[in-house]
């Protein structure tokens, strides 16, 4: 496996006609190209995008097929990000999971916090690539604008970010992040004013400006070919961590784990295990209150398949294929949909899909706090929630590969109050 | 098979019917469910009571993406109304019984998707409805919605945008049944000062494969707000569509507001040379466009 590019893939495999020449690759494996991810994925856009989205194709495979591309990447990355991120195993807090070993690949230590920059600087250099001088974004935590809008800053790119006004008062520090990064932020009102409606006002400001603008789309849902590409840009992270596990403990881990909103920094860690049968994967959904109350975003675990957002997936909808608003604590797995490609490694058995209630991730965020100096993201709480149930299930001879997706910096409005924190309450945690 | 035209299709007959008028059709559109249920139906009727050719009727949707602010908050207002997709065969059904205008469906995906296609396509045929116009149903991914309106005879208007390729055109072109929906500007649904540019030129390229007019029709549609804009329109397409100042009309001043705005958009549907004046001022706005 090469080093050298940011889009290394020992799999990768295309068979887009869109770029005369370029190199197809038959897949040996569970990796699709899009836009069908069995029958999930596809194209349920407005006609008025579809020649943006044919362009941006075509673009993608292009920019994927030139090494220059590539090395422009992973020079970003190098430079800018602080990539490789490094692994750190943590016995600590492994020890309340059963005694197995614990390893963390620390997404969390990425300029701007999280493993969203991997996605947007991809994406921003591909915009520069097709002379797009406008960059739109929707965001929910905030995670995914204050990465675009640090994209923006660094390519002297326009930038607007759309954020659902439930959202801009809960994260309210990342909405003066973005726009001391330059960016503007447009709270949006309509529906239930979180991030599915930020997605439908940022897909309505493309179809208006597509000619001038690109939309860097954060997760692996969406039309084709956001969740291929979006997936391609993330593989770094397990690309990384599988010689990183390998050279630490002499083998591949027995499982990898990681949330799952959309399903970005998932897929990321899971593509380079894919084709490893011996390597168990599981995303951790949010529940909220719990996966059978109303009040969750556990969307494989409790939806069924539908369309949102371009792609038919998974989906948190009622009776008659209305959208039904979806809860969790963390804004950034606060999300009814969920990427296709994760809705058919779930049909075929390839990848598990657990709840994981707010409760549970919570108390993992404290714990990996307390025990290794570690305060991680709400939504990569979820995923060592998960870690603790699962070292439990697997025994003290597992390895356990957890995404530590982002840090916890955002989230400290919210942790300081659901511990109580902030006042004389402190004394009794 | 051309399609944009069936002599089966009661859309392409009343487009026709007014081709041979020498003008074109009025399609006009509501939600359903706003500001309830009953309104809409009579809003509905009152359309085509005053000028309306074709009804669109649209089914509320909670992510509308190719709908502007006016259509957003009515749609959703008939949601927190209690509105679900069996009104809408309700409603059809009601329109039907007191006008003879065709009623198109104007639906998002995932609601036809949830409820079946075939059992959504023979509800629909049952109540007398005309077919579906599918604003995030692209052919590419309308197998099952192709197959249930070929079994039904149901109308299927896809849209076409000033961003499509040629091929993509002659595509939509060919499975499209009773006409296509030529997108005027790049955007969303919502009043525009200036609809023609773009327009023109997608129409007619829609006729170079093969919408003729004559045996396959185009309709342009959003931005058209004034019966002058409906007027410019039909000197170079087939219909013109109008929502959201009708939806704006209905929210601000009830049935009757509603009725006087339809009244006052099919003005531009009345046929050329009886108001020559009205068209001769239509003239210079046009080749005033055009040169912008």
């Amino acid at each position: 496996m090469t080093d050298t590019s940011a889009l290394s893939s020992a799999t990768h495999t295309s068979t887009t006609q869109t770029v005369p020449g370029a190199p197809v690759e038959v897949s040996a494996g569970l990796q699709q190209p899009g836009p069908y991810f069995g029958e999930y994925g596809g194209r349920f856009v407005p006609e008025s995008l579809i020649a943006a989205l044919d362009e941006l194709t075509a673009a993608w495979e292009a920019a994927k097929a030139d090494p220059a591309f590539g090395l422009e990447l992973s020079d970003l990355h190098r430079t800018y990000t602080g990539r490789p991120s490094i692994i750190t195993e943590v016995p600590r807090f492994a020890a309340h999971a059963g005694g197995a070993r614990i390893i963390l690949k620390r997404e969390d230590l990425n300029h701007t916090g999280s493993h969203k920059i991997n996605n947007v600087l991809g994406q921003a250099l591909l915009t520069k690539r097709i002379g797009k001088t406008r960059v739109i974004a929707e965001t929910g935590a905030g995670q995914h604008g204050v990465a675009t809008a640090t994209a923006a800053a660094l390519f002297g790119m326009d930038c607007v970010i759309y954020m659902g006004e439930v959202d801009t008062e809960r994260q309210a520090l990342n909405v003066a992040r973005m726009r001391l990064l330059g960016a503007e932020v447009v709270a949006v009102t309509s529906g239930s004013r979180t991030l599915k409606d930020a997605i439908n006002d940022a897909m309505r400001d493309w179809v208006t400006n597509v000619e001038t603008t690109n939309y860097i789309f954060g997760t692996v849902a969406g039309p084709h070919p956001f969740p291929a590409m979006v997936r391609d840009l993330q593989r770094i992270i397990g690309d990384e961590a599988r010689e990183q596990v390998i050279e630490l403990t002499g083998s591949l881990p027995s499982a990898v784990a990681a949330c799952v909103g959309g399903g970005s920094n998932a897929m990321g860690i899971f593509t380079a295990f894919i084709d490893d049968p011996e390597v168990a994967l599981y995303g951790y959904e949010a529940a909220g209150d719990g996966a059978d109350t109303p009040r969750h975003a556990a969307t494989i675990t409790k939806g069924r398949p539908g369309v949102l957002h371009g792609a038919r997936s998974y989906l948190l909808q009622d009776e008659d294929g209305q959208t039904v608003e979806s809860h969790s604590i963390s804004a950034g797995l606060d999300y009814p949909g969920v990427g296709p490609e994760h809705a058919w490694l779930a049909d075929i058995g390839r990848a598990n899909y657990r709840p994981i209630t707010d409760a549970q991730a919570m108390n993992a965020l404290r714990l990996l706090s307390r025990t290794e100096g570690i305060i991680p993201a709400i939504e990569s709480a979820h995923a060592l929630a998960g870690a603790l149930e699962l070292g439990k299930e697997l025994g003290p001879e597992s390895v356990i590969l957890v995404n530590l997706s982002g840090r916890g910096d955002k989230d400290m409005t919210t942790a300081g109050t659901y511990f109580d924190l902030l006042d004389a309450g402190a004394e009794q945690q | 098979m051309s399609g944009a035209s069936s002599s089966t299709s009661p859309v392409a007959a009343r487009i026709s019917q007014r081709r041979d008028d020498g003008t074109g059709a009025l399609v006009g559109y509501l939600p359903i469910g706003f500001p309830d249920l009953d309104t809409s139906i009579e809003a509905a009727v009152a359309l085509v009571e005053n000028g309306v050719d074709i009804l669109e009727l649209g089914l509320p949707y909670s992510d509308p993406v190719m709908d502007g602010p006016v259509i957003q908050a009515a749609a959703q207002q008939s949601l927190a109304n209690g509105f679900k997709l069996r009104h809408a065969f309700d409603a059809v059904r009601a329109v039907k019984e007191r006008v003879s205008a065709p009623v198109l469906l104007m639906t998002y995906w995932n609601p036809i998707i949830q409820f079946g296609v075939d059992s959504f396509a023979d509800q629909l045929q049952a109540a007398g409805g005309a077919g579906l116009i599918t604003p995030d149903l692209v052919p590419d991914e309308a197998t099952g919605w192709l197959a249930a309106s070929d079994r039904t005879g149901l109308d299927r208007v896809f849209l076409a945008a000033p961003s499509s390729s040629e091929t993509r055109l002659r595509r939509t072109a060919e499975v499209s049944r009773g006409f296509v929906y030529a997108v005027s500007t790049m955007g969303i649904t919502g009043a525009r000062a200036d609809v023609d540019r773009a327009a023109r030129g997608l129409v007619g390229r829609l006729r170079d494969v093969g919408v003729d007019g004559e045996s396959a029709f185009t309709c342009v549609g959003i931005g058209i707000s004034t019966g002058k804009q409906v007027r410019e329109v039909l000197g170079y397409a087939d219909g013109a569509i109008v929502g959201s100042a009708l939806v704006a009309a209905l929210a601000e001043g009830g049935v009757s507001a509603v009725a006087a705005c339809a009244a006052g958009l099919s003005e531009g549907t009345a046929p050329v040379g009886a108001d020559d004046a009205i068209a001769a001022v239509a003239d210079v706005a046009r080749e005033g466009s055009v040169s912008a």
